[in-house]
């Protein structure tokens, strides 16, 4: 029976990347996939008739420019294209639209406070200061800082001088940020309740965290430090939908030489004598490799696929106290026509933006607590886009998709798993809070996927459901990610790596986690590096 | 549910003078000057500058962002935003200000005019609501943003005070550099300071939009044997060079907006520290100066006179011709000046050079017919404006 040099679990953005770095390493590399499609969340599927549905991410922002350009994904079929703006719909019948144009953004800010206009300026140097500190590092390796080699303390001192050179008053300023909630940040700019619920949205997008939970600013970056051909925080879509992403990562891996295989679920990481050697998949075949590499999340990992005896006390345990709470759900549409939304003038920008139903903080904040009651937001924070007004190939001419990302919603309803009336309820809850703006929307509806973080767990394979395979807290960021001393994408086991969002530099389409752990894979195996270092920025 | 309003306006904004500059204009050069449709020229801007130094140029300044500040602790916030003493700026005068952050770090310039007793008026490139705001805490003020409710034009160049007084308006010979005036404008109420930002004899005017085109038609009347001319932006730039003016996104950025450690500047290193009185209460960045004060500036502006004819522009600034380690600033601001026959430069260097009477070396590209080229050019420090005329100061001011 053949070995391959390194199996990679999960056909994902992040597994198909490491697989195709490791190929053009030049390692005999298989990347297994339990489905039948590959992606993992980073997928279109046609779900109904001519429609294309991306059904789980939805928009592209933070995928590493570097990565896109070493392995040359528009040769593959990737183009991405930015999008305009966002809009809240309020209760009041009145809107706040945000705009490319700097000065038709200024003037719509001004429209609800000249204070708040004129600090977004304030605002946006000083969150665009934490992004640059931040994005440095997100194509590389997070140090430890207990570790006395000379790379770890290389990267130290660079972190260590980036922040020195920030000077007293930010250096001060940059460690309440880590801390504090984007509630608070917010509150230091602005004073317009709307303004400040638009900006919110980031902060807690794919977290089981409330607008006032401490570290929520600090995921407000997160979507903020993406980019779309250097407009940083811009962002867009990738055309054919978020599996065009992986569909090019996965060309650029079989150009490479490198395997791929679908309906190859794995039931086991094989370990020997202390050491991965291969994986045993659902319908019991066995793969043999000199390493083993897993891009399921971490719990998956560990929990499921692996033997706890051969694991470390300690680490098994901090892995089953993991933070990876389902938090959102997916509503996706296909639509007989445009809604309309009589709020916006005929013709508006912001058909093409971001759409929110949510006006107020405190909006904000209850749709958390039902969360915590165990229960999904009965008033919801909706993030939805209709990509189809720029996308010709998604749906048929004149018809479109409509995804709508919901939070907060719960794995479990009251401790128990979902029964399908409430997920239809669930559904409803979504339709009916656009219905609210757009009295056509519901007579254009042809048919609706409804997806609880059950329904992705489930299919997907990530725990719960969560979108970043983890919280992007302090205690789970860095060199704390997925487990101290476990943050260099090298498992507890020897041959075994990790390469999922659970790890460094979290998630979202960066495709950061399946690159960097790629290097360490190379430098493990003294192979020349075939991973691009940042772009880096004066 | 449904409620009506105006969607925000996405194109460019007009000016209340807008009818009349279009009319002008032959070149159908515009660009954006914070929202407004603002014209680089209107017809050729040599001419135009020509019209500063030698007729009666006007400029449609009403995008200028503008705040009226007034109630009981007016002077009281002024002198906490800003570095120099207000309470020596009185009532009719007009005083050039900076405003700094915590750390001493110049967040803008602008003009403070002190309209009446206890009334300003403060104009400034940038908009600065939420700061003014913010450092209003505790004060009895009101700020108001006047920026659509003033219509402004600057009157600049030799035959300026002729064709104001052929206006009619009245006490113009008694006016001094930095002073302003209220008179009647056709039944309305008229400022007029003699200030600009040209270093010539000229003056700005100041009113009620609705009477804009009136005004504009009154004026260009009056100067119709004066050489009077409407400009662009670039005839202004350059006579701002030759001024020596600062230029805010040229030779600094606005403190608030530098995401780069050490992008931002205090008075002292933009040449500026006579604006900085430790003398009175607390202001804005106080502490930070006064260190700064005992211990060094790391940066000096310097005014450039350079060797030869060809414009610096982006050039770096050497301290020695030969060996370019020695690399000690860059030039922001470059110009020919046809007035002076000079070839002048702004620019920034770190202390502590540049001081008045050094040389330094500007490493000038220059292109001719598509080869790029490279000449090292010897420049002198230079601590007064390039071009200051005795006229400028003149009052009453000759006729010309």
């Amino acid at each position: 029976m053949k070995t391959y040099d390194a199996i990679v679990v999960g056909a994902g953005h992040n597994g198909l990347t490491n697989a195709a770095f490791l190929a053009r390493a030049g390692l005999d590399v298989v990347c297994v996939e339990k489905n039948d499609y590959i992606g993992g969340a980073t997928v279109s599927r046609n779900l109904y008739k001519d429609w294309w549905y991306s059904n789980c991410s939805y928009v592209c922002s933070l995928l590493r420019p570097e990565i896109y350009r070493s392995l040359e994904l528009h040769k593959h079929g990737l183009q991405v294209t930015p999008y305009g703006g966002s809009v809240q719909f309020m209760e009041s019948g009145d809107y706040y639209g945000s705009y490319h144009d700097p000065e038709v953004a200024y003037r719509e800010m001004a429209r609800f406070s000249r204070h708040d206009a004129d600090a977004y300026k304030r605002y946006s140097a000083d969150t665009m200061r934490q992004c640059r500190f931040i994005r440095d590092f997100l194509l590389s390796t997070a140090p430890d800082p207990t570790s006395f080699k000379p790379k770890d303390l290389k990267e130290l001192a660079r972190i260590g001088g980036k922040f020195m050179d920030m000077g007293e008053d930010r250096m001060y300023e940059t460690i309440r940020f880590w801390t504090m909630s984007v509630a608070e940040y917010l509150d230091e700019y602005f004073e317009t309740d709307v303004i400040k619920t638009a900006l919110s949205g980031s902060g807690i997008i794919g977290t089981a965290l409330g607008i006032h939970s401490p570290g929520t600013a600090y995921v407000l970056l997160h979507h903020y430090m993406g980019d779309v051909d250097g407009n940083v925080g811009s962002w867009g879509f990738a055309r054919g939908g978020t599996g065009a992403v992986a569909k090019a990562i996965a060309g650029a891996l079989e150009a490479a030489g490198g395997e791929l295989r679908t309906e190859a679920g794995v039931d086991q990481i094989i370990v020997r004598n202390g050491k991965a050697v291969g994986v045993a998949l659902d319908n019991g075949d066995e793969i043999k490799a000199n390493i083993v590499v897993s891009a399921m999340d971490v719990k998956r990992t560990y929990l499921t696929c692996m033997d706890k005896k051969d694991l470390p006390e300690k680490f098994y345990r901090r892995v089953e106290n993991f933070k990876i709470r389902g938090s959102s759900g997916k509503v996706n549409i296909a639509l007989d026509g445009l809604p309309t939304f009589p709020a916006l003038p005929e013709g508006s920008s912001l058909y093409h933006s971001d759409m929110h139903f949510i006006d107020s903080m405190e909006r904000m904040e209850r749709a958390y607590d039902d969360w915590k009651d165990g229960t999904w937001s009965k008033d919801p924070y909706l993030d939805m886009t209709i990509p189809t007004l720029s996308d010709p190939t998604m749906a048929p001419p004149g018809k479109h998709f409509m995804s709508c990302f919901v939070q907060y919603c719960p794995r479990q309803i009251d401790g128990r798993d979902w029964t399908s009336e409430e997920k239809d309820a669930f559904g409803q809850t979504v339709i009916n809070q656009i219905a609210n703006y757009s009295p056509d929307f519901k007579d254009l509806i042809l048919h609706a996927e409804i997806r609880t973080p059950q329904d992705i767990e489930n299919e997907i394979g990530i725990t719960e459901g969560n979108i970043f395979h983890g919280e992007l807290t302090m205690d789970q960021l860095l060199f704390n990610r997925p487990i101290p001393g476990y943050a260099q994408y090298r498992g507890p086991v020897d041959g075994l790596y990790m390469c999922g969002s659970s790890n460094h530099p979290g998630g979202g389409i960066m495709a950061a986690p399946g690159a960097n752990a790629a290097r360490e894979i190379l430098r493990d195996l003294k192979r020349p590096n075939t991973v691009p270092e940042n772009f880096g920025d004066d | 549910m449904s409620l009506v309003r105006e969607p925000v306006h996405q194109g460019r904004l007009k000016t209340p003078f807008y009818p009349r500059v279009e009319k002008l204009d032959t070149v159908n050069q515009w660009h954006e000057w914070k929202g407004y449709s603002s014209p680089d020229a209107l017809y050729c801007s040599e001419m135009e500058y020509f019209a500063i130094r030698n007729g009666t140029a006007v400029f449609d300044l009403s995008p200028m962002t503008k705040y009226r500040i007034t109630g009981p602790d007016a002077l009281d916030f002024l002198n906490r935003l800003v570095t120099r003493d207000m309470a020596k700026v009185k009532p009719g005068r007009v005083a050039y200000a900076v405003w700094c952050d915590d750390q001493g770090q110049v967040i803008d310039d602008g003009t403070i005019f002190h309209l009446r007793e206890g009334e300003y008026r403060l104009c400034s490139q940038q908009r600065h609501f939420a700061w003014f705001q913010a450092a209003a805490i505790g004060f009895d003020v009101s700020i108001v943003h006047e920026t659509e409710d003033i219509a402004a034009l600057a009157v600049q160049g030799p035959t300026s005070f002729s064709v104001l007084n052929n206006m009619g308006i009245q006490g113009l010979d008694a006016l001094r550099p930095f002073g302003l005036m209220h008179v009647d404008f056709q039944g309305a109420e008229m400022m007029v300071s003699r200030t600009g930002f040209t270093a010539d004899l000229g003056y700005e005017l100041w009113m009620d939009p609705v009477k804009a085109l009136d005004l504009w038609d009154a004026l260009f009347e009056a100067g119709k044997l004066h050489k009077i001319r409407a400009i662009g932006t670039e005839a202004l730039e350059l006579a701002r060079i030759e001024a020596g003016y600062l230029a805010p996104y040229e030779e600094f950025l606005p403190a608030d907006e530098t995401i780069r450690t050490g992008r931002s500047r205090s008075p002292f290193e933009l040449g500026l520290g006579w604006l900085v009185d430790f003398k009175k209460p607390n202001f804005n960045g106080r502490r930070a100066l006064a260190e700064e004060k005992r211990n060094g500036s790391k940066w000096q502006l310097v005014k450039l006179d350079i060797d030869g004819n060809k414009a610096a522009h982006h050039s770096y600034i050497f301290a020695k011709e030969k060996g370019n380690k020695d690399e000690i600033g860059f030039v922001t601001s470059a110009a020919w000046s046809p007035v002076c026959k000079q070839n002048i430069a702004i620019g920034t260097v770190l202390a502590p050079h540049g001081k008045p009477g050094d040389t330094v070396w500007v490493e000038v590209y220059y292109q001719r017919e598509m080869h790029w080229n490279r000449a090292m050019a010897k420049a002198r420090i230079v601590d007064k404006p390039f071009w200051f005329p005795p006229r400028r100061g003149a009052t009453p001011p000759g006729p010309y």
